[in-house]
């Protein structure tokens, strides 16, 4: 395979430039009794301070890939062939003590949780200089030293103390870049990033690629970006590698694998987020939350908060972790009754607590959650699943029953050849889509969608959206949507709802919402989604500090 | 204040709280007592007036409540009460106090339960650090086995091969473990050493396996995983990133042992005639020497809970989330 | 697994495909698990079978009669009493049947009280969460602050020794640790979606526990069966052997290696008289042996071994 020649490649031992080569990697899992090729035969080449984005779903091995870049492997998988040969040695031919000199010091590891990832019994310091301290690069008071400029340059608060602090005391994205630090302390020639920034807010992301780019930048260190998020790998990466079922797809530089990918799948990984809903605006107000109040025992989670919902439309609440916008839901439902304020229905106000809902009430408003595999029983069939809200709303049995799943069935563009599975037996979109068929089989008016494709891959998410769409045109139903993902929001909402720390910021259609000007936490949230441009990043910085 | 303080002082306090309601339950058990208890004791032969006085000794005919809180203030000043065996039909009370009874034979239970703990805590600790350290090899594999099968063999088996083979086969150590106030240190440990090793057989299988699974369960930790990226060896990992957050369970494991340690000491006082509280808990259930059972199970309960308040404690001061709050 | 790239044109669900199962029906399941154990867990098994084959059928096997005397205590092996006889002169391996029904029936008895107890007042614990929930796990405390072994004698020297209190007391003894476990299962599974949804859905709360919470929490509960019966098994049998369990004239495995304990002295003369008193303990250690060994297997299987890619 060929590299086209970059730019910024390190200028460094003349005619040597290829820092790590991995050749025809072959790894195994064991899962049921048995082992599972996890990758097939995959080559991965990186020159000196390149950083190479390795995208693909879930289950296309990228953090297996990125781990035996290191000659590693986790608990239940074995490589079977292939070389890893890294600066010149291949490190699979290398004792584990061999191995154990270069990782930490010239191999670095950055973790997708640092909150789990640091050891909760250290001070963040010493976690950050132990392989320095290890290898004895240098006297650990310079290294402590060098720790705090590294802390100074990722932009962490009171870099000089903050070492001193347990991971406990400080924020996730806080610790994701001292995890930075501690991989650069013993200033490594390869970073393996596995998806640093994805557990965190779209806000607090920002920030922790900007400073992360910086210092790998500063340093001049060779770089494997493992995500699943295409804008965040178009922001990092020199070139991009994409992976499915273990198998390369393609690679090519990030400019010309954005512009023009090669392959039908890569096409519709970048297809996705073309879907998008013309805007339609409601007077029939079918679901109202009025002046809601409401708290956790002494935490008040939500003030004051009031939304609509137009019937036959969707209304989609955007927000970050703790904006409160999941607690909305549980008002709703009466899983939560509020400290004051109102749930309207048609007009009419519902009971505060699911308790005291009626059968009908309880009926007309549905709910699908984001994790498909926790929203259904794993004991029951797929029959048993949709079956239960026909036989109890609408008290319907026998054959006329199963004619109703049938059709329940054909709805989701699913056949009866799954009546009789469990949801284990189903692929994740698959049981997305046979919770809408329960939610569905009520009836409902209202269908409240709590992040419903947060957890599913992107082809995936785009049919789940194109059925909830087509569903709302054939039957009127309403969508409460709540998420954090701008683009489902573009792709699917009629209006917007911004909530931020328990409060609405603004509601209004789509396009209001989108289109400046903006309340300054709106403008915060739009500016953070990353953007499938590669300047966007410097852009955004650039455009900030002015 | 240190909120550590306040955690540990809640600990103490849910301790004194657990204490007291014990104390109760074991104190109501007399009033579950069948009504025809005073002739039991007292014989057939027992006039109305004699059953009549010792009820009136019981304090049956006084509100519970306030016999309760008699009792405990006189549990607290050292006085267990007097027992039941002693007495007879004629009235003649004979009796000893309990406290008489007991107390020597608690210091013999304390020797045996020390001298266990003492060889069986470092040990088990040491073998299942290793087993964890080595684990899925053949040294772990076979302590493995080795301690399931101990675990599943009751203590009076476990004692009973020790006496056939080191007491009746090979005359290496008595069988019958009998001690008396007089004797020297050494005689003492000698007669002890069936006992002794029966206990930590039995305490060294079930704390080795707990503190193996602890370690173990820690290794499954993200940050031993980014340890081991950073370089870290097989010693250093266990060493300085799993015992540090090993000692609250490894504490937990050792009370509860040691707790398991007041069970197993009943039955093997027992098969070795050793006497200690729990062959004299055993006699006097079967003799249905209340107030003794009481003092006897008074002790044990109480010896339990004061180990698992001081486990709790060691978790909680080296838990670092609590040591360091935000 | 390895079908061509879709585009989102030929896109449809049916034929998505992800990390899905084998399709098996629960008796294939089963069955591919039991041809997997290991030795020792088809050692388990094996003998259980075999215990559970003399219980049942004590009356056909045993030579003699449970409570029969004869004249010789203490006899010698020989051809007329295989195990020779105890201290009133009873037939040993006779008494050994008898005590596999005895001892084991009671054992299984009590566990299964104590799991109709614990079981069923941990999931109601798990599922009302409110002061009842508070009220049982703090008694559950108190009780558990007792060591089970003491707690027992203490009440087995209130009420009379018998087969009725012996299983009541370690029933409710044991209840408490059934509740513990019923009640930390049960909480996992009850703040899961689905049981939510159900609630959402308007269903009863005896048709949450029953279709909802129990089919999810039974492998551990199964598990912990096994592992209660052990320890229940244990600890009648110590009563047993302390004098204060079952009663003569039963059989009873802890009652007869206390009985016959005396013979070990004579090992040096005749060592199987000598081992005479280990034949009950042995005969109790391997059943508590098997159970683990199935138990372990079992937990290992229900668990399993995650996916780790």
């Amino acid at each position: 395979m060929s590299i086209d020649n970059e730019p910024n490649v390190a200028q460094s031992d003349g005619s040597q430039n290829t820092l790590l080569d991995m050749r025809n990697i072959h790894i195994e899992g064991f899962s049921d009794e048995q082992w599972h090729p996890i990758i097939k035969g995959v080559d991965l080449a990186l020159e000196r301070g390149q950083i190479m984005g390795l995208i693909g779903e879930s289950g296309a091995g990228k953090s297996t890939l990125g781990l035996a870049a290191m000659g590693f492997v986790r608990a239940g998988c074995r490589f079977t062939q292939g070389e890893v040969n890294f600066d010149g040695t291949d490190l699979l031919k290398l004792k584990d003590a061999q191995k154990r000199t270069l990782w930490g010091t010239r191999i670095a590891y950055v973790a997708q949780s640092a909150a789990a990832a640091f050891n909760p019994a250290h001070r963040l310091i010493d976690q950050t200089i132990e392989s320095a301290s290890r290898s004895q690069l240098r006297p650990d008071a310079e290294s402590r030293r060098d720790a705090v400029g590294l802390f100074e340059s990722l932009h962490l608060p009171d870099p000089a103390n903050i070492g001193q602090r347990y991971p406990h005391q400080v924020s996730g994205g806080q610790l994701q870049r001292v995890m930075t630090a501690m991989a650069m302390s013993a200033r490594p020639d390869l970073i393996i990033f596995d998806e640093p920034t994805t557990a965190l807010d779209v806000t607090t992301q920002v920030e922790v690629l900007a400073s992360m780019r910086e210092i790998v930048e500063q340093h001049n260190a060779a770089a494997i970006y493992i995500t699943h998020d295409l804008a965040v790998v178009a922001q990092m990466a020199d070139i991009i590698k994409v992976l499915r079922f273990g198998e390369e797809v393609e690679q090519s530089e990030t400019r010309t694998m954005l512009s023009s990918p090669k392959q039908a799948y890569t096409r519709s990984l970048w297809s996705v987020r073309s879907l998008e809903k013309p805007e339609e605006k409601g007077e029939d107000i079918v679901l109202s939350m009025q002046n809601i109040h409401a708290a956790y025992g002494r935490v008040q989670v939500l003030h004051g908060v009031t939304i609509n919902l137009p019937r036959g439309k969707t209304v989609a609440i955007v927000g970050e972790s703790g904006s409160g916008k999941s607690t909305a839901a549980r008002v709703i439902t009466g899983l939560l009754p509020p400290g004051k304020g109102d749930v309207l229905f048609n007009g009419e106000a519902l009971p505060a607590d699911l308790k005291d809902r009626k059968p009908e009430h309880l009926r007309q408003i549905q709910m699908i959650y984001q994790m498909a595999d926790t929203a259904m029983n794993p004991r029951q069939t797929v029959e048993q699943i949709i079956g239960r809200p026909i036989e109890l709303y609408h008290d319907i049995s026998g054959a006329k029953k199963a004619e109703r799943i049938a059709e329940l069935l054909n709805m989701i563009e699913l056949d009866e050849s799954f009546l009789d599975r469990l949801p284990a037996e189903l692929s994740g979109g698959q049981k997305q889509r046979i919770c809408i068929a329960r939610a569905l089989a009520a009836n409902p008016d209202v269908i409240i969608c709590d992040e419903v494709t947060s957890a599913l891959d992107q082809i995936v998410q785009e049919g789940i959206l194109k059925l909830l769409l087509r569903l709302q045109q054939e039957f009127g139903i309403s969508y409460l949507f709540i998420t954090h993902d701008i683009a489902t929001v573009k792709a699917i909402s009629d209006e917007i709802v911004v909530m931020y720390q328990g409060e609405v910021v603004e509601q209004g259609l789509k396009s209001e919402i989108l289109n400046p000007p903006h309340p300054e936490y709106t403008e915060l949230l739009l500016s953070s989604v990353p953007e499938m441009d590669p300047d966007w990043l410097t852009e955004l910085l650039g455009s900030r500090t002015n | 204040m240190h909120p550590i303080f306040i955690t540990i002082i809640k600990r103490l306090a849910l301790g004194l709280v657990t204490l007291f309601v014990v104390s109760a339950i074991i104190f109501s058990s007399v009033t579950l007592l069948p009504g025809d208890f005073g002739e039991a004791v007292l014989g057939q032969a027992a006039t109305e007036e004699t059953v009549a006085a010792f009820r009136e000794e019981l304090g049956l005919d006084k509100p519970a409540v306030l016999r309760y809180f008699e009792w405990a203030g006189a549990v607290l000043k050292g006085d267990l009460g007097t027992s039941f065996s002693g007495r007879s039909a004629s009235g003649v009370d004979r009796s000893r106090s309990v406290a008489e009874m007991i107390w020597p034979r608690l210091k013999n239970t304390l020797f045996l339960a020390g001298v266990t703990a003492l060889i069986a805590v470092p040990l088990a600790i040491i073998l299942g650090l290793s087993a964890a350290l080595y684990r899925n090899t053949w040294y772990d594999r076979s302590i493995n086995a080795t301690t399931l099968t101990t675990i599943s063999m009751p203590e009076f088996f476990v004692a009973y091969v020790l006496i056939l083979l080191l007491s009746s086969l090979w005359k290496a150590f008595p069988s019958l473990a009998t001690v008396d106030p007089g004797m020297l240190l050494g005689e003492r440990l000698y007669r002890i050493a069936l006992p002794a090793f029966t206990l930590t057989l039995i305490i060294v299988a079930h704390m080795m396996r707990m503190t193996r699974a602890a370690i173990i369960n820690l290794l499954a930790s993200p940050y031993i995983e980014m340890a081991r990226l950073k370089g870290a060896s097989r010693s250093e990992i266990i060493l300085k990133h799993a015992l540090p957050n090993a000692w609250a369970p490894i504490a937990t494991v050792v009370a509860f042992n040691l707790a398991y340690l007041v069970v197993g000491v009943v039955v093997v006082e027992v098969v070795f005639v050793y006497p200690g509280v729990g062959q004299l808990m055993v006699d006097s259930v079967t003799s249905r020497d209340i107030p003794v059972v009481q003092a006897c199970a008074l002790i044990f309960a109480g010896t339990y809970i004061i180990l698992n308040l001081i486990a709790d404690v060691i978790g909680i001061v080296t838990n670092p989330r609590l040591l360091h709050p935000r | 697994m390895s079908d061509s790239t879709q585009s989102p044109s030929d896109y449809t669900a049916s034929s998505e495909v992800g990390a899905v199962r084998k399709r098996r029906t629960r008796r294939e399941r089963w069955w591919l698990a039991l041809k997997k154990a290991p030795v020792s867990a088809w050692f388990g098994m094996l003998v259980i079978a075999g215990y559970v084959f003399v219980a049942v059928f004590a009356p056909l096997l045993a030579p003699y009669g449970e409570a029969e005397i004869f004249p010789t205590p203490f006899a010698p092996w020989d051809a007329t009493h295989q195990f020779g006889t105890d201290q009133i002169g009873r037939d040993i391996l006779t008494r050994m049947i008898y005590g596999a029904r005895n001892t084991m029936g009671i054992a299984l008895v009590t566990t299964l009280l104590s799991f109709l107890i614990g079981g069923g007042l941990g999931l109601i614990a798990a599922i009302n969460r409110s002061w009842l929930d508070q009220l049982l796990s703090r008694m559950t405390d108190v009780i558990m602050a007792i060591p089970s072994l003491i707690f027992a004698l203490m009440l087995l020297s209130i009420f009379k020794p018998s087969v009725a209190s012996l299983i009541f007391i370690i029933a409710v003894l044991d209840s408490t640790r059934v509740f513990r476990l019923t009640r930390s299962v049960a909480i996992n599974v009850v703040v899961m979606d689905y049981v939510e949804a159900a609630r959402l859905r308007g269903e009863k709360l005896s048709w949450i526990m029953r279709h909802e919470i129990l089919p999810n929490i039974m492998p551990p509960l199964v598990a912990e069966f096994g592992l209660r019966f052990s320890f229940v098994f244990l600890t009648i049998a110590s009563l047993s052997f302390l004098g204060v369990g079952i009663q003569p004239p039963t059989a009873d495995w802890g009652s007869m290696v206390r009985e016959n304990a005396s013979l070990i002295q004579f090992a040096q003369y005749d060592i199987k008289a000598g081992i005479t008193p280990l034949l009950p303990a042995a005969a109790i250690g391997l059943l508590t042996v098997a159970v683990n060994f199935v138990v372990d297997w079992f937990l290992h299987k229900s668990s399993g071994l995650r996916d780790e890619h």
